[in-house]
């Protein structure tokens, strides 16, 4: 199953402001792209040899922070109330 | 908004919604600050809930009033491979009984539930506030800026409950590198199954649940597992796996999500289910020894945010931790304000508190379980060892049967040398009995 189509019952109010920055410049230099796996959503995708990434459908886990070993990421929190809202979690 | 309370907590999950009540019940000023729309917005676990000394103590016989999805009375471990399953399936209805062992639930109800407790007893609930960093005066934290205009909150004493990602736990210098080897990440579906048909195919009388946990080749060998728990109408199904293992691996944790639901011995039993929801969740697995400091100069760590996890791969306990952790916390800022004083040596009584409790016994005693959990044959070599021997034992092809002990030596041939093999069970030993 698509990850967008396990997304569709899932809530989110999407900030227009990205919360997480990617400075894909790193990730050339990167041989394990651990982001690619550890990302539940698969926000973190292979174009053309580049790590691609989209914010709209985060869960806000912390997995690519904590994973990414290169500083990457900016990572911080959207802003209070955006963002995933779980109705069961 | 620049307000002094007494005390600011970050983070309305079961750590500090336990934490604000407390010190609200005992007349304190308490604002509890929330990121998510409400509290539990945010929040994900497996789902089950363990017993709470201190949360019977908080809310006698909260299970009448708390959402709450079913008692658990039946626990089962998995070895799985691809064709394959062996379990330890226990059932016992005397769990079933009050205080109850423990239960499954949904944390964005629970959580809001647990919140308002907070509320009741006079805490202020600022939701929609993300805290991106601690207000410090001559080496004190003394407050949190939150991200709001003119958001700064000050109080003598700050509780971080903001979970196993926690920014601020670095922020305040407690936590000095968080390393991908001590968490795991969880993918996790909630599937909609009508009651009676989940009464049915688990094997449980109305109101009773199942939490089951998985290893092997759910994971495809590499430390982790999976998880299922019954809850009223739905069920929630997970993965669990170690950072750096999916890295080493290149497998995506979606996709083994993906590939155990169509296990066959998962398939039968989620047939008809639809998803309801799809969310991902951080879980500090590195035990003592990943530890962030527990405080500092008027600040203290509870929950997920210091690693308050426990796992021995029977159970996953992380809410009852966070809760007694709260609670400790709690009792340390109320002893902190009648000496007036916050600093990290009058904080330090928070440590000794969890040293009297289960929260940093069961952490010491188990404290060599992360470093056998973290072992790559456990996930691999004896899920497989396991249900090849159990097919040895009950295939019947017309051949002259051999012994037991014999079929095991086939079973290990080539795969495992018996040294190594006791060397393991040593070593599991030695971590958990």
């Amino acid at each position: 199953m698509i990850i967008e189509d396990k997304l569709r019952q899932t809530r989110f109010s999407v900030d227009e402001v990205p919360h997480i920055r990617v400075n894909s410049e790193v990730c050339q230099d990167c041989a394990d792209k651990p982001c690619l796996y550890v990302c539940p959503v698969q926000n973190y995708t292979l174009k053309d040899g580049e790590v691609t990434f989209i914010w709209h459908s985060c869960v806000e886990c912390g997995a690519c922070r904590i994973a990414c070993l290169k500083g990457a990421i900016d990572w911080s929190y959207p802003r209070g109330g955006f963002g995933v809202c779980l109705r069961y979690g | 908004m620049t307000e002094k309370f007494d005390a600011v907590v970050v983070g309305a999950g079961p750590a500090g919604a336990t934490a604000a009540l407390v010190l609200a019940q005992a007349g304190l000023k308490v604002a509890l600050v929330e990121r998510g729309e409400t509290p539990g917005a945010k929040n994900m676990s497996g789902g089950a809930l363990y017993y709470s000394e201190v949360l019977h103590k908080l809310v006698p016989d909260f299970w009448h009033e708390a959402p709450v999805e079913r008692y658990i009375t039946r626990h089962t471990t998995t070895f799985l491979t691809p064709t394959a399953s062996l379990s330890l399936d226990f059932k016992d209805t005397d769990f079933g009984h009050p205080p109850y062992n423990g239960f499954t639930l949904l944390r964005a109800k629970f959580d809001r539930w647990y919140a308002q407790k907070a509320q009741q007893a006079g805490a202020l609930l600022i939701p929609e506030t993300v805290v991106d960093d601690l207000l410090w005066a001559d080496g004190k934290v003394v407050g949190i800026k939150t991200r709001r205009d003119e958001g700064e909150l000050y109080a003598d004493v700050v509780i971080v409950a903001d979970g196993a990602n926690s920014l601020l736990a670095e922020k305040a210098r407690l936590r000095d590198k968080t390393s991908p080897a001590d968490f795991a990440v969880a993918a996790k579906e909630l599937l909609a199954l009508p009651r009676r048909t989940i009464e049915e195919r688990f094997n449980l009388s109305p109101d009773e649940g199942v939490a089951s946990e998985f290893v092997g080749s759910c994971t495809e060998g590499i430390q982790g597992g999976a998880f299922l728990y019954t809850n009223k109408a739905s069920i929630s199904i997970g993965i669990v796996a170690n950072l750096n293992r999916l890295r080493e691996s290149k497998l995506s944790i979606a996709e083994l999500l993906d590939s155990f639901k169509e296990h066959p011995v998962l398939k039968e039993l989620l047939k008809g289910a639809t998803i309801k929801e799809y969310s991902g969740h951080l879980i500090p697995e590195g035990g003592l020894k990943a530890m962030p400091r527990l405080y500092g100069d008027g600040i203290i760590l509870v929950g997920d945010a210091a690693g308050l996890v426990y796992s021995t791969g029977l159970v996953l306990e992380g809410m009852n931790f966070a809760i007694a952790s709260g609670f400790a916390a709690a009792e340390a800022a109320k002893k902190a304000r009648q000496a007036g004083d916050f600093s990290k040596k009058s904080l330090a009584y928070y440590e000794t508190l969890l040293n009297g409790s289960f929260v940093l016994q069961d952490l010491k005693n188990f404290r060599r379980t992360p470093g056998l959990l973290a072992k790559s044959r456990l996930y691999e070599l004896y899920p497989a060892l396991a249900c090849g021997t159990a097919h040895r034992l009950f295939r019947v092809d017309g051949q002259p049967r051999k012994r037991w002990l014999a079929l095991v030596k086939d079973e290990m041939r080539g795969r495992i040398s018996l040294l190594q093999a006791v060397k393991d069970i040593i070593k599991a030993w030695r971590a958990l009995l």
